[in-house]
């Protein structure tokens, strides 16, 4: 520490520099956090809010479709149902639609069909809950895009038309798109296609998207031995999150982006460590020669880049922090994670002092004679 | 610390610094330069000696044999009774930060540090005194850097520097006292000064100290004056 204080306020303008580029790389941490975990809310932030442990869909379906490809019939939930290790088992139909508010509010939805009285129907912040045969309940989302309780909206092409009579507690959105909850009867005739006044074919009315799973409390569902019983194919609940719309392209994405952005990190610190290091070379060969144990020397300087890294991390995060409570709420999908921040900051610091400590354990055995002589 | 064993306690008592038929080679075959050859030498306790010699002639090498920098190729060196050939790299560094002072050309102070921490520096590491430390303030003063303390390198002239240097290589309290070049920087008159401050801590706190020079002028101040021609160490006529 004594070298270590002293070196930091006599070279502040190297280390400020070097400080400052870090303390932007931790920003840039911090939005990418804020873009990940928003994307994630965005994408699949009404599967997880739904009180499922996994979805037993359709046998040999493709596996980043299956919430628009797979269909059970009510041969699968009963099925599900008889399993030992299963609470409850109830079917799940999702579907994207398009549509339009009497208040011209022009609208995405993603429907969740449920059964009103089974463990899906979602708790409501506003309104009333699921019951009647065209009522919905909307994500809070939707209520930011314009749509009220009480408000009709009118499905493009088939026209049929819903009533909002609840609002969720909380965001729930499916592949970037708001959920409304529906009662399954009419979800089957908005899948089918069947309009108002048209009949429903009889094999319909036993259709859904997957069986929605619940484990009995403290069970780990077997779902191999379900899928067998049931001729199903079953995904955790986090599993299904690969198949909402682009999630799976959208996150790989991002984790690319911060993969790089670590890496970057730790060979920017680790190269200012290396030529900062190398031109204390001499000085080091002095306190060598004075005595100085190869352990002071390094944990004077990897106490050095610690103050250094953890400085610049805190004030890096913090600006980030400040510019993402700005974003947050805007057109982009955005949220901050406390963990998630603290993780990438302390993966920063962490790297940084990798960096810093390859530079500075070569220097350390450096030849303790090369102090005399040279003119210095 | 069983690799620093204390060995002849009479020569000990006597001598600061003994080497005994020490070479040292570097390279092989027809690069083969010996740096040292056979050299013997003593310095007793309080005894100002000076190595002079053309350029190139092993003089540094000495200065890194005697100080446990370099290992000798053959040949023993005892500092204050201690074997400095017998350990590893960590028994030197022990020896080296107990017993030896190094003074370095032009300080070779540390860019960042004030004066005065120039001069606790060496406490920083020092294993906590087997002997009482010296305080950095009084040393300071003793080689007239009182006023000066808060200054750093660049501030100081080259002869300030060298007295900084000096404070820095005794507060440890060494046995032995290692100087390369002190005054190639200097001026007449702040090398007399140098050099005589040197011979007056010589002889005041009892050190051993051996002096490498271009500098004939200074002679004067030194009891003995040694010769190095071609790593061959022999007595100045
Ligand atoms: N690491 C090394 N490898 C090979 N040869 C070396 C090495 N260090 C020193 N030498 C050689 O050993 C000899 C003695 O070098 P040394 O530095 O001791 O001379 P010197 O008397 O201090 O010279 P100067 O007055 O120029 O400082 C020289 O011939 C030098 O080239
Ligand atoms: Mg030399």
């Amino acid at each position: 520490m004594f070298l270590a204080l002293r070196e930091l306020a006599f070279a502040r303008t190297r280390f400020g520099l070097m400080g400052a580029v870090i303390a932007l790389i931790a920003v840039l941490m911090v939005m990418l956090s804020g873009l990940s975990v928003g994307l994630v809310n965005d994408g699949v932030s009404g599967l997880q809010k739904l009180p499922v442990t996994a979805f037993a869909f359709e046998k040999h379906v493709q596996h980043d479709a299956a919430f628009s490809r797979s269909v059970v019939d009510d041969d699968a939930v009963r099925a599900w149902r008889e399993r030992p290790d299963v609470a409850a088992a109830t079917p799940y139909g999702n579907s994207l639609v398009n549509a339009r508010s009497d208040g011209g509010v022009e609208i995405d939805l993603a429907l969740f069909g449920v059964e009103p009285d089974s463990f899906l129907a979602p708790p409501v912040s506003q309104g009333s809950r699921l019951s009647t045969p065209d009522g919905i309940v909307v994500s809070t989302t939707a209520v930011t895009a314009g749509l009220r309780v009480g408000d009709t909206v009118t499905l493009d092409r088939i026209g049929t038309r819903l009533t909002v009579v609840g609002v969720t507690t909380g965001q729930h959105t499916f592949g970037h798109v708001d959920v409304a909850f529906v009662p399954l009867d009419t979800w089957q005739r908005i899948k089918a296609g069947v309009g108002p006044g048209g009949v429903l074919p009889d094999r319909a009315t036993r259709e859904s998207t997957a069986v929605a799973l619940r484990a009995k409390p403290g069970r780990t569902l077997d779902l191999a031995a379900g899928d067998a019983a049931a001729g199903t194919e079953s995904l955790t609940l986090e599993q299904s999150y690969g198949a909402s719309p682009g999630y799976t392209a959208e996150s790989t994405t991002l984790r690319l982006i911060q993969g790089f952005l670590y890496a970057i990190s730790a060979l920017v610190a680790g190269a200012f460590f290396a030529v900062w290091v190398i031109q204390r070379k001499h000085e080091v060969a002095i306190l060598r020669a004075m005595g100085a144990p190869a352990g002071w020397v390094l944990r004077d300087a990897l106490v050095q880049a610690l103050i250094l890294m953890v400085g610049a991390v805190a004030v890096g995060a913090a600006v980030g922090v400040g510019l993402g409570a700005f974003i947050t709420g805007g057109g982009v999908p955005f949220a901050l994670s406390a963990p998630d921040i603290a993780a990438a900051a302390a993966g920063l610091i962490l790297l940084g002092l990798v960096g810093a400590a390859v530079a500075v354990a070569r220097v350390v055995s450096v030849e303790p004679a090369t102090a005399l002589g040279g003119n210095r | 610390m069983n690799a620093i064993a204390a060995v002849e306690p009479d020569t000990s008592r006597r001598h600061g610094l003994v080497l005994r038929d020490v070479s040292l080679q570097h390279g092989d075959g027809p690069d083969l330069v010996r740096a040292l050859d056979e050299v013997n030498l003593t310095v007793a306790p309080g005894e100002f000696t000076a190595v002079v010699g053309p350029s190139g002639a092993g003089k540094s090498s000495l200065l890194a044999v005697a100080g446990g920098l370099t290992r000798p190729t053959a040949g023993t060196v005892l500092v204050a009774g201690h074997d400095l050939t017998a350990g590893g790299q960590r028994a030197r560094a022990a020896l080296r930060r107990e017993h030896i002072g190094f003074v370095f050309q032009s300080g070779n102070l540390l860019p960042a540090l004030t004066a005065r921490d120039q001069v606790r520096l060496p406490l920083q590491f020092a294993s906590g005194g087997r002997r009482g430390r010296r305080d950095p303030r009084d040393l300071l003063a003793e080689v007239g850097m009182a006023e000066k303390a808060d200054r750093r390198p660049h501030q100081l002239s080259g002869g300030e520097r060298q007295r900084v240097g000096i404070a820095r290589a005794l507060v440890t309290e060494p046995r032995l006292l290692l100087v390369d070049e002190p005054t190639a920087a200097l001026d007449r008159a702040r090398s007399h000064e140098v050099v005589r401050l040197l011979a007056r801590e010589a002889k005041q706190r009892r050190v051993a100290v051996v002096m490498v020079t271009h500098d004939h002028d200074v002679l004067e101040h030194c009891d003995t004056v040694y010769e190095m021609v071609d790593g061959r160490l022999s007595r100045h006529g």
